[in-house]
């Protein structure tokens, strides 16, 4: 059950469309859409990954974004040089809770900011010289750090700055990994672009290191990929992995080293969580060592259980065993989370617009709580993420890919839901309009949200947000009265 | 008199910096107040006046001093023959960084730090042979130069680049006061060469202003680091360029150029006879094949 019909959702799309001017009608048409299970294709209903139109409010980062701030930054024994003018790298710095564990500034670094704080005379005379300073100032300041990544902004693309030559040449001298990353801003439409950049920045200058090292293999071996370990979720995930007798040899990125990643090619079966921003390396690994690797979710009971067996499929009983041994252990732990919480949630709509794999990852946990969401979009999905949520939401539900500030608004108002789950940009706008709010980038400063641990604290958290009693104050004591 | 900006264009090597240094010479002997600002990585704008190898740059300078904003005025200005001020804008070695940065630097530096002042009369820019980014247009852009001039001669390579170059100009024009002033044909003792230079003007809409004969006298005199003007005031090559001084102190035509297209341009060559009409059934064909025909 959607909100709102097919035909009412269609006549929404059509009214909020009215207001562009035709070209940009014409094109934001394209990536609106109204669900329909029975398509098979998204392509047939939904356009995404294109450039977003002058003009509107997008929410959508740059490929520095995707490659420093999501793949990259949070392997936390490297230092990742944030190479260009300094901004980029301290207004993004530590802003997206993957926690690790360590000693920042001794043996880890995440959530600090390196940055080669380029001048005019940087950008004029090039930034090679000052790199190679920069970098063997890093590895004599920090001195445990176990590579360095550089990661451009988009002067370097502009003046064509040799960055592979510098960071070859360092790495002889310093006898570390260092990472040339092509990752300018200005490339693609949108971090996606970045993800892509930084994969194959793995592939070409990291994977390749171990390729003749020993390993001591366990048949039992998994690598999980694109958990970035928001507010601990990666080890809540971790720990449901090993309970059922696997054993993890890297995590990607989130907690992650780079030895993990160079291990990475002797893992068994590479797990994927966030598909849109890891899914290349995966392929690779596939193509060159012959690793299956399958997605799996951990958001919610259901889904945690369906996930936990689809991966003991790929191993013997022993693990099958393990998985079902894991499901019952905590049945009882979220039969009670349901009990307390699905009263006080049961009907309730939710409205979704995030990155990466969330605005279908998190269906199934709502669904979990008695609610349902009725609208979802991506920010850099493609066609294969659109592919993956028809099926995943209802019938004539609305989906909206790269959506403008104006469009969602508009669709909040109409659609009135109980509950929106999106970024910082978005929530004050929701809130001041009387909306309950969780922020689903950053799990709003809680979390972990992923696995049974996870999931207690996301219906806490979703419980307080929505029964919250400021909502019943949004009006002025002075206005009320006017109105009696 | 108002200050009047002029940029100096024209194809790499078709010595414009010779020319713009010689004419500044000329100028500045008839009690003219003028400034040269080099455009030019190269940096070598200024040699003649100051008879030195190349000045310190501006961002040369910069790049020691931590920042333009470190520098004053007198660091990157220096005084040369005749009270002529010089400034190089400098940038990188080639290969490396954006010299065209540098060049938006360096002129910005210059208008804040007021080298612009109501003493002079002419300020010279001269810039880079091939404008290959926004940075060497820098200077015929808003309150920037406000009179072209294209140095050419009756080579084919160098018409071609002039007529590029008025391109460029008509992208500025329409939206500024940037104007072409005239051509300045620097003679390589092509065959008819001042005839085709008044003819290719004439089809840009603007003029010859001058056709300056070729002499061994600047090259004598470029050897050890002077202008004619200064070297042999008394040549007949000085003459030459007090003759294009005082025609640019009196120049009014100036002009949105109407640059030509491709064929117009082969259409004039082979009309003086540079270029043979093109026999079409060659083309493509390999040595082997023509002699087999």
């Amino acid at each position: 059950m959607s909100a709102l019909t097919k035909v009412e959702t269609q006549a929404l799309i059509a009214e909020v469309l009215e207001v562009y001017p035709e070209k940009a009608k014409k094109d934001r048409e394209k990536h609106l859409a109204v669900n329909d299970q029975s398509i098979e294709q998204s392509k047939k209903c939904i356009t995404s990954n294109r450039k977003s139109l002058p003009g509107v409010m997008t929410v959508r980062g740059c490929a520095y974004a995707g490659s420093k701030g999501v793949v990259w930054g949070p392997i936390k024994d490297m230092i990742h040089i944030s190479h260009g003018p300094v901004g980029c790298g301290q207004y993004s710095r530590a802003g997206r809770r993957n926690y690790y564990v360590g000693t920042t500034g001794i043996n880890t670094f995440g959530t600090m900011n390196f940055t080669t704080d380029f001048q005019e005379k940087d950008i004029v005379f090039g930034g090679d010289k000052k790199l190679a300073k920069v970098l063997g100032e890093i590895n004599q300041l920090f001195p445990l750090n176990k590579g360095i990544s550089v990661q451009s902004e988009c002067p370097i693309g502009l003046i064509g700055d040799d960055i592979e030559a510098v960071s070859k040449k360092a790495a002889k001298e310093l006898d570390k990994p260092i990472v040339p990353v092509r990752c300018e801003g200005f490339r693609g439409v949108s971090q996606s672009l970045g993800h892509h950049i930084a994969n194959d920045a793995i592939r070409d200058w990291v994977l390749p290191r171990r390729d003749t090292l020993q390993f001591e293999s366990t048949p039992y071996d998994v690598a999980v990929i694109g958990d970035y370990n928001i507010g601990g979720d990666a080890w809540s995930s971790r720990i449901l992995l090993e309970e059922m007798g696997l054993r993890v040899i890297a995590q990607w990125s989130g907690d992650g080293t780079i030895a993990e990643m160079e291990m990475t090619p002797n893992a068994k079966l590479n797990l994927i969580h966030c598909y849109r921003s890891m899914n290349y390396i995966a392929r690779h690994m596939e193509e060159k060592y012959s690793i299956p690797w399958m997605e799996y979710n951990f958001f919610g009971p259901t889904k945690v259980a369906e996930s936990l067996r689809a991966i003991a499929e790929h191993f013997d009983d022993t693990i099958k065993a393990g998985a079902e041994r894991v499901i019952a252990k905590y049945q009882a732990m979220m039969d009670e989370i349901i009990a307390k919480y699905k009263p006080r949630l049961q009907g309730k709509k939710v409205m979704l617009y995030v990155g990466g794999l969330r605005p279908r990852h998190i269906i199934g946990a709502y669904e979990d709580l008695g609610m349902e969401v009725v609208g979802t979009g991506y920010e850099f999905g493609h066609n294969d993420d659109y592919d993956r949520t028809i099926k995943d939401m209802g019938n004539s539900t609305l989906i909206y890919d790269d959506v403008t500030g104006f469009e969602f608004e508009e669709f909040v108002k109409r659609i009135k839901p109980d509950l929106i789950g999106s970024g910082i940009k978005e929530k004050y706008i929701f809130q001041k309009m009387g909306v309950p709010f969780r922020q689903m980038h950053s799990w709003d400063y809680s979390g972990p949200y992923h696995g049974y641990d996870g999931f207690a604290i996301f219906a806490r958290d979703m419980d307080m947000t929505i029964n919250n009693p400021c909502w019943g104050k949004m009006k002025a004591p002075w206005l009320k009265e006017a109105a009696v | 008199m108002a200050l009047r900006q002029c940029a100096i264009y024209g194809k790499g090597g078709i010595g414009k910096s010779t020319t713009t240094q010689n004419l500044v010479a000329a100028l500045a002997e008839s009690g003219k107040k003028v400034m040269i600002v080099g455009c030019d990585p190269k940096a070598d704008s200024t040699r003649l006046i100051l008879h030195s190898k190349a000045q310190n740059s501006v961002m040369e300078l910069a790049a020691e001093a931590g920042s333009v904003e470190d520098l004053e005025l007198e660091d990157v200005l220096s005084v040369g023959y005749g009270g002529i001020k010089c400034v190089e804008s400098g940038g990188p070695e080639p290969g490396v960084g954006c010299a065209g940065r540098g060049v938006i630097t360096a002129i910005n530096f210059l208008e804040e730090e007021g080298a612009y002042d109501d003493e002079l009369d002419f300020v010279f820019y001269d810039v880079l042979g091939d404008v290959v980014c926004g940075g060497f247009a820098m200077p015929i852009r808003e309150n920037k130069a406000q009179e072209i001039y294209i140095v050419c001669s009756g080579e084919m390579m160098a018409m071609y680049a002039a007529n590029n170059i008025a391109k460029g100009i008509v992208k500025y024009a329409n939206s500024g006061s940037v104007r072409l002033a005239g051509l300045i044909c620097n003679s390589r003792q092509t065959d008819r060469e001042d005839e085709l230079i008044i003819a290719l003007a004439g089809m840009l809409g603007t003029q010859m202003i001058h056709f300056i004969p070729r002499d061994n006298a600047v090259q004598h005199a470029e050897i050890r680091r002077m202008t004619v003007i200064e070297y042999d005031p008394t040549h007949k090559q000085a003459d030459e360029y007090r003759q294009l001084a005082s025609k640019i102190v009196n120049n009014k035509k100036f002009v949105i150029p109407t640059p030509i297209t491709m064929d117009q341009l082969e259409a004039l060559l082979m009309e003086f006879g540079i270029m043979d009409v093109e026999d079409e059934s060659i083309i493509g064909k390999k040595a082997a094949e023509l002699a087999a025909a």
